[in-house]
């Protein structure tokens, strides 16, 4: 779970990386009453989950309360990478001196951390990385040792950290060290890193990304979780615990398995392509949709409520491989599930392509085959469904 | 032959007393598996029955080990507890680790991981994966075993039901050993462990590879393809439609930017000259052209 730059700084603020943490607005009033109490000269920052903000416009220098309620004016509620902007954070303009750059984050790769360093900090690291490879620093960290003392020193040292501010560096790398651990964090940034004026040292902004299968021992990071940028399907998925990520097209996906429902977006995506010709438009798919291994006639129900529940699907495609659960189940799954969409006065109203393959594939057919549910349709192959399921798309008049 | 997991595997479960611990230790068994017991220090001295086949619980994997000369441990211990379950496997030595949980925090998996690859002793499967299973000989993890046949191809896979429909689709042909090495961003085995170990077993003839987004893994290699793999390899990405910075159901399943992408991932390997097929059935007839000319 990304986190906004206020959150971050919050997260920052409680393990004593050095931060200050300005005030949330909500409405231009309230932007222009937090750069009174700030003392007038402010910066106001969109805040969504999203990089490239100042290239977007959603950062802007306030020199009075009234400056800062016009551009909260205009920053609230533009639209960055497709994130609309719900909040500004108001801080006090901050009198930099020098601007570093640093990160800790899981490094796949090397199944291990890494610390990213640069003293050239306050533009894009992948930038700086492109310009002037040798003033990126790139440390490896043992998980089975951390980040000590020693190691800060070293981290610092050949960062190239200016003498006056090494010390409160070391001491800084060490916190934010604390902040990735102890948070379960997959990344900690701050960019810029900055000298004040006065020779001290501050986190200015900050990215944190926090571990979703850690939330188990992290409580308070439910208030990061943003429900009102989630999409609404999305949130209602959540909420019945289901694996959705809603997308743009028309085709609804159901299947079991992270793997094979990424590839059913896809074979879907190419039978879309190559119908384009015959009808015109991309067909592409609308979701995706993970059930599980269990696919319980409840699961399947509440994910058929899902999927039918987008206004741009158009065809439903259901694609089960029976390793686990055997293809009967599934069956009779996709079976009381119609039965229990009809209870909830929501009947099926669109055409479903279904197929199954793997364990007890016959047995799953002859089962949906004797129900004759109303627009079903057996397909044998993968890639014959995903066909069927775009032609039906393309066909179904639009909402 | 077969990779890591043989006829001669003497598995034990730990959280062989959970309920998804013992509903697959029974198919394990069923499979013609050696289990030969479980591990819970609650439950040490008891013992489950599996339809006649009575299991000790044991109080610790050491003990375990010492019991009964287990050289394999599949776990089905809950998120909160996988760390500890891991670390105790790696202490006891225990030579192969099947970590079936999903839901691992990753700091507990970088933990346990550097733990095992600073022993050296301990060969990590997993986590959020289905298992390893050599059909015919062994199955650890909860990898199917009636749908496919013994046979002449490997396959090491990040995805479970990808994993299934190829070894369906290809179950005439037969698999030496199937892995799945799981699709959380940290893993304990790799594509790159497991193509070096089917170039070294003599009865794989070629290797399937399935990867998806997320991570360089399957860049990596084909990195290693192109230098030491000499036998053919077909492979399958899954993601191309993925929008970049949403997961898709696996936890390393992400594009970061331009990082991570599936087509990256197959020019990386058609560079290497492996054949990518489109999808998951294409993939499975390219292998089916190659080994038949090869059998």
């Amino acid at each position: 779970m990304d986190l906004m730059e206020y959150q971050a700084k919050q997260l920052f603020a409680k393990h004593n990386v050095p931060v200050t943490l300005g005030i949330v607005a909500k409405s231009p009033q309230q932007a222009e009453a937090a750069a009174e109490e700030l003392g007038g000269r402010v910066i106001v920052k969109a805040q969504v989950k999203a990089g490239g903000r100042g290239k977007a416009g959603g950062v802007k220098l306030a020199e009075n309360p009234q400056h800062a309620r016009e551009h909260a004016q205009a920053i609230l509620g533009m639209s960055i990478k497709g994130l609309t902007v719900h909040r500004v954070l108001i801080s006090p303009a901050a009198d930099i001196a020098e601007e570093y750059y640093f990160s800790f984050l899981v490094d796949r790769s090397n199944r291990a951390y890494l610390c990213i360093a640069s003293v050239q900090g306050g533009v894009e690291i992948e930038e700086v990385a492109r310009t002037s490879p040798d003033a990126v620093v790139k440390f490896s960290i043992d998980p089975t040792v951390g980040v000590d003392e020693a190691t800060a020193r070293e981290i610092v040292s050949l960062t190239g950290f200016p003498a006056e501010v090494a010390d409160a560096a070391v001491d800084l790398v060490r916190k934010l060290w604390t902040v990735f651990i102890n948070e379960d964090a997959s990344l900690v940034e701050i960019n810029p890193l900055v000298r004040l004026g006065d020779g001290t040292l501050e986190a200015l902004d900050g990215k944190v990304t926090l571990d979703a299968n850690a939330g188990f021992r992290h409580a308070d990071h439910a208030e990061f979780d943003d429900l009102q940028a989630a999409d609404p399907l999305e949130a209602l998925a959540r909420a019945k615990d289901l694996n959705y990520v809603k997308l743009d097209g028309s085709v609804g996906i159901i299947g079991n398995g992270a793997g094979l429902v990424m590839s059913t977006l896809d074979v879907v995506a190419y039978a879309g392509q190559d119908l384009a010709g015959e009808h015109g438009g991309g067909v592409k798919p609308a979701n995706f949709l993970d059930i599980g291994g269990g696919a319980s006639a409840e699961v399947m129900a509440n994910g058929l409520e899902i999927v039918l529940g987008d206004p741009d699907v158009r065809s439903v495609f259901v694609n089960v491989f029976g390793g686990i659960t055997s293809c009967d189940e599934v069956a009779n799954g996709i079976v009381s599930s119609f039965r229990l969409l009809a209870e909830r006065e929501e009947p099926v109203s669109k055409p479903l392509v279904v197929r199954l393959d793997g364990n007890n594939a016959e047995e799953g057919h002859r089962i949906l085959t004797e129900a004759d549910l109303p627009g079903v349709e057996l397909v044998d192959t993968m890639d014959g469904a995903a066909r069927r399921a775009a032609e039906l798309a393309a066909e179904m008049p639009g909402k | 032959m077969a990779i890591y997991l043989d006829e001669a595997s003497t598995i034990i479960v730990q959280g062989m007393t959970g309920s998804e611990g013992s509903k697959h230790t029974r198919r394990m068994l069923a499979a013609g598996a050696n289990v030969v017991g479980g591990v819970n220090a609650r439950k040490a001295g008891t013992s489950v029955d599996f339809d006649g086949t009575a299991l000790p619980v044991f109080g610790s994997v050491a003990e375990a080990m010492a019991e009964t000369g287990a050289n394999a441990s599949v776990l089905f211990v809950p998120p909160a507890f996988t760390k500890d379950a891991v670390l105790e496997a790696v202490d006891a030595q225990m030579p192969l680790a099947v970590v079936i949980t999903e839901g691992v925090p990753v700091h507990d998996t970088a933990a346990f991981f550097a733990a095992a690859h600073s022993a050296g002793t301990t060969r990590i499967i997993g986590p959020n994966c289905p298992g390893i299973a050599s059909p015919g000989k062994s199955n650890a993890g909860i990898i199917p075993a009636d749908i496919t046949s013994a046979g002449r191809i490997g396959l090491v896979s990040k995805s479970g039901t990808l994993t299934y429909q190829m070894m369906y689709e290809l179950r005439d042909i037969g698999f030496t050993t199937s892995v799945g090495i799981g699709g959380d961003p940290i893993v304990g085995t790799t594509h790159v462990d497991c193509l070096q170990a089917f170039q070294d077993d003599a009865d794989t003839e070629a290797v399937i590879m399935v990867g998806e987004i997320g991570g360089d893994a399957e860049e990596r290699a084909a990195d290693y393809i192109s230098t030491y793999i000499t036998k053919p390899v077909v492979a399958y990405v899954a993601g191309f439609t993925a929008p970049e910075g949403k997961t898709m159901g696996h936890a390393g399943a992400i594009v970061s930017g331009s990082s991570g992408t599936a087509a990256a991932k197959k020019s990386a390997l058609e560079a290497a000259g492996v054949q990518v097929g489109k999808t998951p059935s294409e993939t499975a007839s390219l292998m089916r052209e190659i080994i038949g000319s090869a059998g």
